[in-house]
This record gives structure tokens, C-alpha cells and sequence, in this order.
């Protein structure tokens, strides 16, 4: 899908965010972007995004996406608050001038996708967090994006919700196919959810393992002891590239 | 019931105080030309209502055309402020000075250049007026998440999207209490140019009844015009607080 060729990002105050990031991802991966806080996750989103430029290196894309080829969702839902759960969703087509009457069915389908499609009318005020969270996905759905960037989507949410959504985007993952990254400073979660693990060292980021578990799919998936063994193995991981550990 | 009293408070207490004070004027024989009682107040004005309520659709006349004239200024200033850096960091400070500036000081000027009376009064009112829908709506521009704006970068957006889908309607909350601190202002400044055009002698607005009144020694007459002055800066505070409220609620509610 697209290739890190020694990436580095240095923003203008000098603060030096990544480094020499290579990394080739594959169609359909699911890619977890796993590191403490501070160590670049969110920078290397936005350079997959467009929204910053590499100061060093390059992406090279099999597709150079245009507009409405990223789903991007943000670590807060951040909807307008103004507008009906269907015009949040409806919105990044609106944007690109697609009419009203022609986005409806896939403005509906994105929102059952995420199983709100029974709160189309419902404005942000009326929904809990994780429904909010789900809209926020379903927005980045609408488009059919070939990529979706996820910025730690679940970290503000209560366990519960979380485990919930988790499990929800996983399934539809395995559903659709789509090519996900995901950025998260949880362990648990990058083992829960991808088949790629990227561990980024303490700023500036570097990649200090790339792992492929395949924790078989199921319902004790949570539980399993592959899924137990890998939490280890990142957490032993971690504890090579910390700077304080031992 | 607690609740009831609570909102009943301001009237009750008003009433005490009405009736303290008519109390004090008969027994302490206050005469009407140094305090005159609510009675005589009432009074004056049922006498002069016609020519009272003339000065008072005058005053409001100018009221709400500047203020719709600082809302239509202060909304355009503050978006060029957030389209272009260059500008509002040549506007600002000006902006700053004009407000900082008593506006009885720069009155008298504005009543010599503009020589239509009307249009004089209104534009002493509007620099009052102005800045605080400018300063309001500029902070609301300016707060718009910056998730959202790249959102609507990733999607493509032109700057009149951005403007009118997001920015504007974000700013909506800061511009309206803005709005109603800009409402009282503008009756402010609409008083403040009369008393400073009144001595030039071509205004008709309470702010001139009250210096004609004063001249006159007609003191119950004086407080009759007061009086329908702060009940409109009441009634203005009030009705732009409700159209927020009613705004606010109508679009975000769930
Ligand atoms: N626009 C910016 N300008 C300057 N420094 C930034 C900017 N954005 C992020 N940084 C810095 O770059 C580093 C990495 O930030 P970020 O990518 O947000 O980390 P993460 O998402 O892993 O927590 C941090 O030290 C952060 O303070
Ligand atoms: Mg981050």
C-alpha cells in the first residue's frame, strides 16, 4: 500500500519528532503504531495523512490518495456539534460536493455499519461518548477510504465501551479488508487489534520492533493464551528500549 | 415554591424600594424639584407621554441601527482578521485605540464631519458598539478545533466551505454573547452622542429631553426619561440573551 523510506520529521522549534522511520505496509494490513506518549505517533499519522510534510525521506504510495481516500479519526470524536449524527457523516461528501440525495444511502449505510443507524437524527449533545466515537468512525467510513488512520480513537472511553468498540472495529476490519492504521499507547489494545505491531522508542520515534502476531480470531480471543504471550513479548519489548528500565 | 420567590425577588424587591421611596418623599415633604416620587414620575410621563415616547422610538431608532450596523462591521472585521494574519495585525491595534478612546471625547468630531444628524449619532454608537461582537466573534473564530479544520483539509475543503461550515457556525456562541453586550453599548453610545449633539441643538432622543427637562427644572420629567431609558437597556439585555438561549438551544439540542 505505501512504503516509509527513512522518514524523519524535525518540526520548525527543532524538536526532533521521528527518525529514520522504514517501513513497507502492505493492502488490507492492520498496522498498530504502538509507543509512550511524546514519541511521534501522532506526527507519523499526520504525515501518512498529507497534513505535514517529511522533513527527510519519503512515502511512496502504490496509489497517491486524493481527497476522501483517508478516513482519519481523531483521539476525540470531535463532531459538530450543530449538526445531526447523518450531517457529521454526511459531511466529508459534502465537502468534496457530493449532493444530498446522492450521499443518503451510503450516509445510512455507514451509519448501521457502526450500528447507529437508528440515530441518524440525533445531535452530539444526545449520544453518549462511545456513540459519538462510533459517528466520528462512521464519517471516516463514508467516503470508502482505501486507508483509515486511527488516533487512539478509544483511549478517552470507559473500559467497557472500549472493549466494545474494539471488538466492533475488528470485526470490521475483518470484513471489509481496509488497510487500518492505528495509533495507541496500549499494549493490550495493539495485541487485541492488529495483525502489524510497530513499536516506536521514546522520542524522536524510532521503529524498535516490528512485529506480525496472529492471534486466532474467535470469541476468547481476549482471553487466549497466544493473545497473553504476545502482550509479553511487547512488554518485554518495551523494556529493552525504555531508557530507565531494566 | 423556593424557586418562585426567587424569581419573583427582583420584582418585590423592586416594589419595596418604589414604595420606600414614595414613602420617604410625603413624609420627610420632599419637594418634586430636588427628589421627585414615583407618583410624580408616572405622572410626568402620562403628561409628556407623546413627546417622550417620540424621543424614546428616536434613541431606539439609533440603538438598533448601529447595532446592526457594528454586528454587519464587527462579523467582517473579525473573519478578514482570521482570513489574513497581515490584517489583523494592521487592524487590531486600531481597533484597540478606538475602543480604549472615550467616546464623548471623539463625539464632538464625528458630530462636526458627518453632517447628517442621524447618521452622526449612529456612527458615535456603532465605535461603541463594535468591538465587543468584533473581539467576541475573533475568539470564536479562533476556536475552532484543529482536528476539524484538518478534517476539512483531508476532505478538500475550499476556504468559503471551511468559513461557512465550520468556522462561522462555531463562532455562533461567542458572537451572540457578544451581540448582547454590544445591545446595551450601542444604547450607551446612542445617549452619549445626543447629550454630546444636544448643545448642537438637532436631536430629538430622551438623552435631549433630559438636558431640555434639566434646563426646565422639570426634575419629574428628567427621571420619567431616565427611567425609560434603563427600561430599554433592560428590555434590549434581555431580549439578545434570550435569542441566545433560544438559538443555541434550537440548534444544538439533542
Ligand atoms: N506542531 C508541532 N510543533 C512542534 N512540536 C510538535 C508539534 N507536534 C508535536 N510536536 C512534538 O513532537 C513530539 C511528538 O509528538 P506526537 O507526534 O504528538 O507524539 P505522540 O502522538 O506519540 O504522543 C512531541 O515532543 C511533541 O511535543
Ligand atoms: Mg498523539
Amino acid at each position: 500500500m505505501f512504503s516509509l523510506r527513512s522518514v524523519a520529521k524535525t518540526y520548525p522549534n527543532a524538536t526532533v519528532a521521528l527518525e529514520g522511520i522504514t517501513a513497507d505496509i502492505a493492502p488490507g494490513e492492520f498496522v498498530a503504531l504502538l509507543g509512550p506518549s511524546g514519541c511521534g505517533k501522532s506526527t507519523l499519522l499526520r504525515l501518512l495523512a498529507g497534513l505535514e510534510a517529511p522533513s527527510a525521506g519519503e512515502i511512496e504510495w502504490e496509489h497517491r490518495p486524493g481527497p476522501g481516500d483517508i478516513g482519519f479519526v481523531f483521539q476525540d470524536a470531535t463532531l459538530l456539534p450543530w449538526a445531526s449524527a447523518e450531517e457529521n457523516v454526511y459531511l466529508p461528501l459534502r465537502l468534496r460536493g457530493v449532493e444530498r440525495a446522492a450521499a443518503a444511502p451510503r450516509v445510512a449505510a455507514a451509519l448501521s455499519q457502526v450500528g447507529l443507524g437508528e440515530f441518524a437524527k440525533a445531535k452530539p449533545r444526545g449520544l453518549s461518548g462511545g456513540m459519538k466515537m462510533r459517528v466520528s468512525i462512521a464519517r471516516a467510513l463514508v467516503s470508502d477510504p482505501m486507508l483509515l488512520l486511527m488516533d487512539e480513537p478509544f483511549a478517552a472511553l470507559d473500559e467497557f465501551t472500549r472493549h466494545k468498540l474494539q471488538d466492533d472495529l475488528h470485526a470490521l476490519w475483518r470484513r471489509s479488508g481496509k488497510t487500518v492504521v492505528f495509533v495507541t499507547h496500549s499494549i493490550y489494545e495493539a495485541a487485541y487489534l492488529a495483525n502489524r505491531i510497530l513499536v516506536l522508542s521514546p522520542r524522536p520515534g524510532r521503529i524498535a520492533a516490528d512485529l506480525r502476531p496472529s492471534i486466532p480470531e474467535g470469541t476468547h480471543r481476549r482471553t487466549s493464551a497466544a493473545y497473553t504471550d504476545l502482550v509479553a513479548e511487547i512488554t518485554g519489548t518495551f523494556q529493552r528500549v525504555m531508557p530507565g528500565h531494566e | 415554591m423556593n424557586k418562585t420567590i426567587e424569581r419573583l425577588a427582583p420584582y418585590i424587591f423592586g416594589l419595596i424600594a418604589l414604595g420606600g421611596w414614595q414613602g420617604l418623599v410625603w413624609a420627610l415633604g420632599v419637594p418634586p424639584y430636588v427628589l421627585p416620587g414615583p407618583i410624580a414620575i408616572a405622572q410626568a410621563y402620562l403628561d409628556g407621554h407623546a413627546v417622550l415616547n417620540q424621543a424614546l422610538l428616536s434613541t431606539l431608532s439609533v440603538t438598533f441601527v448601529a447595532l446592526g450596523a457594528a454586528t454587519v462591521l464587527g462579523v467582517a472585521l473579525a473573519v478578514a482578521m482570521a482570513a489574513s494574519p497581515l490584517f489583523r495585525a494592521a487592524i487590531q491595534p486600531w481597533a484597540v485605540i478606538l475602543q480604549v478612546t472615550p467616546i464623548v471625547a471623539i463625539a464632538p468630531f464625528i458630530i462636526i464631519w458627518v453632517n447628517q444628524p442621524f447618521l452622526a449619532l449612529v456612527v458615535c454608537a456603532v465605535i461603541v458598539a463594535f468591538f465587543p461582537i468584533l473581539s467576541n466573534t475573533a475568539a470564536g473564530l479562533a476556536s475552532t478545533p484543529p482536528e476539524l479544520r484538518d478534517l476539512f483539509r483531508l476532505n478538500g475543503a475550499t476556504r468559503w466551505q471551511t468559513l461557512t461550515l465550520l468556522s462561522l457556525p462555531a463562532a455562533l456562541p461567542s458572537f451572540l454573547t457578544g451581540l448582547r453586550i454590544s445591545g446595551t453599548l450601542a444604547l450607551v453610545g446612542a445617549v452619549v452622542a445626543e447629550f454630546v449633539a444636544g448643545s448642537g441643538g438637532f436631536a430629538s432622543g430622551l438623552a435631549y429631553r433630559i438636558i431640555e427637562a434639566s434646563y426646565r427644572l422639570e426634575i419629574p420629567r428628567m427621571f420619567a426619561a431616565l427611567v425609560l431609558l434603563g427600561l430599554s437597556g433592560i428590555v434590549i439585555y434581555a431580549a439578545l440573551g434570550w435569542l441566545e438561549t433560544a438559538l443555541l438551544r434550537r440548534r444544538d439540542g439533542a
